[in-house]
């Protein structure tokens, strides 16, 4: 960490590229940050594996971008500061402009009504205190597999009504969706290979969407792009894209944030305390789990006209990276924000789901998921011990942890 | 000074004073009302304050303009009405005094 905090300040200003992803899966990105938001909050970077973009570092930079999808598009140039493969291109809702974006993401809306949550949370609490019981005591074992990647993947296969003893493929095609190609633990290895598996994907989804066509509407997400106007008739691309989306949506940053959770508790035993003192606390837990976990690393969007932006002029086609990371650590925005505090009096104010048109759908489903974790883990495992730091994703994109191994002692 | 009464979905009733100037959102906000989340702090850019505003006085809040970032964003929010709107958005004036807004079953 040492070498690190100086490099970020030894090199040049204009040297710096936070669009390595060996930084977040080191975990090593903070100063950078840190340097980037005091010398240069709309910084240009001139060159890197992914051409030039502006870094946006401070909350009130990326909120001006967020609101402003007329000059800002997701659609021009997608979401991530990495571009699609030329010629393998999946489309999305989240990678569209108004209208088509608000007329496909009206569709699937619904799934997460305030109506439909409550029917959901008897289920979910269910399946969590199920998998909560079945934990070992005494024995190290692997958070991420046992629990984190255990729950969302029940999520998913009842937000698709997938065939439950199948459900495992779901995370699958999650991790095939966001791994980085280039890193050697990802489960492919070129882009090709990629879209190959998403292909598969999808054509496992087409038949369960087909059947779903042929019945009367339900309330699961293949029923409604089936009978939603707007998602009826998709080409096979914008069908893989949009399913990546929801599947990558619906589980990834849930499962990253129950691992992330209990990391920054395991390292903050004063709010653990705290926590186990006053279980009420869960409410604004949540929140603040969300912001300092951050499971989002970064949105890009493209100029479609010229802009000023803090004092710097944006050209049409420039790439503007906003980096959530690091706003959620913009001491301008929130009060000591690199400190985990699980009472804050604004929890909510944070930049994880985004802002805007292309807010996260899915946000009050993660957060009643992550609330009844820690609803139902307080009373049966106050103590868990995190035994090391959890393993991370090679990616600037998803904020992932792959694995943290833990052990709740007996009693 | 002007009074808000902001009603929960569950019924229950809060008379607030707010300031001519203030918006409706931060009336309920800096007085702990219940039920209105205002997640982007007032940017128009989240529908977590959304509110039905009584139908008596929707001619005197207006409703929010067709391809305006309001209407976007209402647009996306859980049970949007044709009263619907983004209480942020609402300035609190004389001409308001006696507002009555009902909140959703939840901010999303």
């Amino acid at each position: 960490m040492a070498t690190q905090l100086q490099d970020a300040y030894s090199i040049p200003l204009e040297a710096i590229d936070v669009s390595d992803p060996q930084l977040y899966q080191d975990d090593t990105w903070y100063p950078y940050f840190e340097r980037l938001r005091r010398e240069a909050p709309v910084h240009w970077c001139r060159e890197s594996r992914y051409g030039p973009y502006w870094s946006l570092s401070k909350y009130k930079d990326i909120m001006q971008v967020e609101v402003n999808h007329q000059t800002y598009s997701s659609e021009v140039g997608g979401i991530a500061v990495e571009d699609q493969p030329k010629g393998l291109e999946r489309e999305s809702f989240i990678r569209m402009d108004p209208p088509k974006h608000d007329e496909q993401r009206k569709v699937v809306g619904p799934i997460v009504a305030p109506a439909n949550l409550a029917e959901m949370e008897a289920t979910i609490r269910e399946r969590t205190i199920r998998v909560l019981e079945g934990l070992p005591r005494n024995e190290t074992f692997d958070w991420v597999e046992r629990v984190s990647i255990e729950l969302t993947t029940m999520m998913l296969a009842t937000l698709f009504d997938f065939p439950w003893e199948e459900r495992r493929k779901l995370t699958y095609w999650s991790d095939v969706a966001i791994c980085n190609v280039h890193a050697p633990e990802s489960p492919v290895h070129s882009e090709q290979e990629k879209f190959d598996e998403i292909k598969k994907m999808a054509e496992r989804m087409a038949e369960l969407y087909n059947e779903r066509a042929k019945q009367p509407p339900k309330f699961d997400l293949l029923s409604m792009l089936a009978h939603g106007r707007a998602t009826q008739d998709m080409p096979l691309r914008e069908f893989m894209g949009n399913l990546t989306l929801l599947i990558v949506g619906g589980n990834d940053t849930t499962r990253n944030s129950m691992t992330g959770g209990l990391h920054a508790l395991s390292q903050h035993p004063r709010e653990y305390q705290k926590l186990r003192d006053d279980p009420a606390l869960v409410a604004s837990l949540v929140p603040e789990i969300i912001r300092y976990v951050t499971p989002v690393i970064h949105m890009r969007r493209t100029a479609t006209q010229e802009a000023e932006l803090g004092g710097r002029h944006i050209r049409v086609g420039d790439k503007v990276v906003m980096w959530y990371v690091s706003g959620n650590r913009d001491p301008d925005a929130i009060d000591d924000p690199d400190n985990f505090i699980i009472d804050r009096p604004r929890p909510r104010q944070h930049l994880s789901f985004g802002f805007g048109i292309h807010r996260c759908v899915g946000n009050r489903l993660a957060e009643l998921q992550l609330r009844i974790l820690w609803e139902e883990l307080l009373p049966r495992h106050p103590v868990i011990e995190v035994l090391a730091p959890p393993r991370r994703t090679y990616s600037n994109f998803i904020h992932g942890m792959r694995s943290m191994p833990v052990r709740i002692p007996m009693h | 000074m002007p009074k808000v009464t902001y009603i929960e979905y569950n019924g229950t009733e809060h008379p607030v004073e707010v300031p001519v100037g203030l918006s409706v959102m931060r009336g309920a906000v800096n007085n702990n009302v219940p039920g209105i989340d205002a997640d982007c702090g007032g940017e128009c850019a989240c529908a977590t304050c959304h509110v039905y505003v009584d139908p008596a006085w929707l001619d005197k809040t207006g409703t929010p303009v067709p391809g305006s970032q309001e209407a976007s964003m209402l647009g996306f929010a859980a049970e949007a009405e044709p009263n619907s709107r983004l209480s942020c958005q609402i300035a609190m004036r004389e001409g308001l005094d006696g507002l009555i807004v009902r909140m959703p079953q939840g901010q999303h």
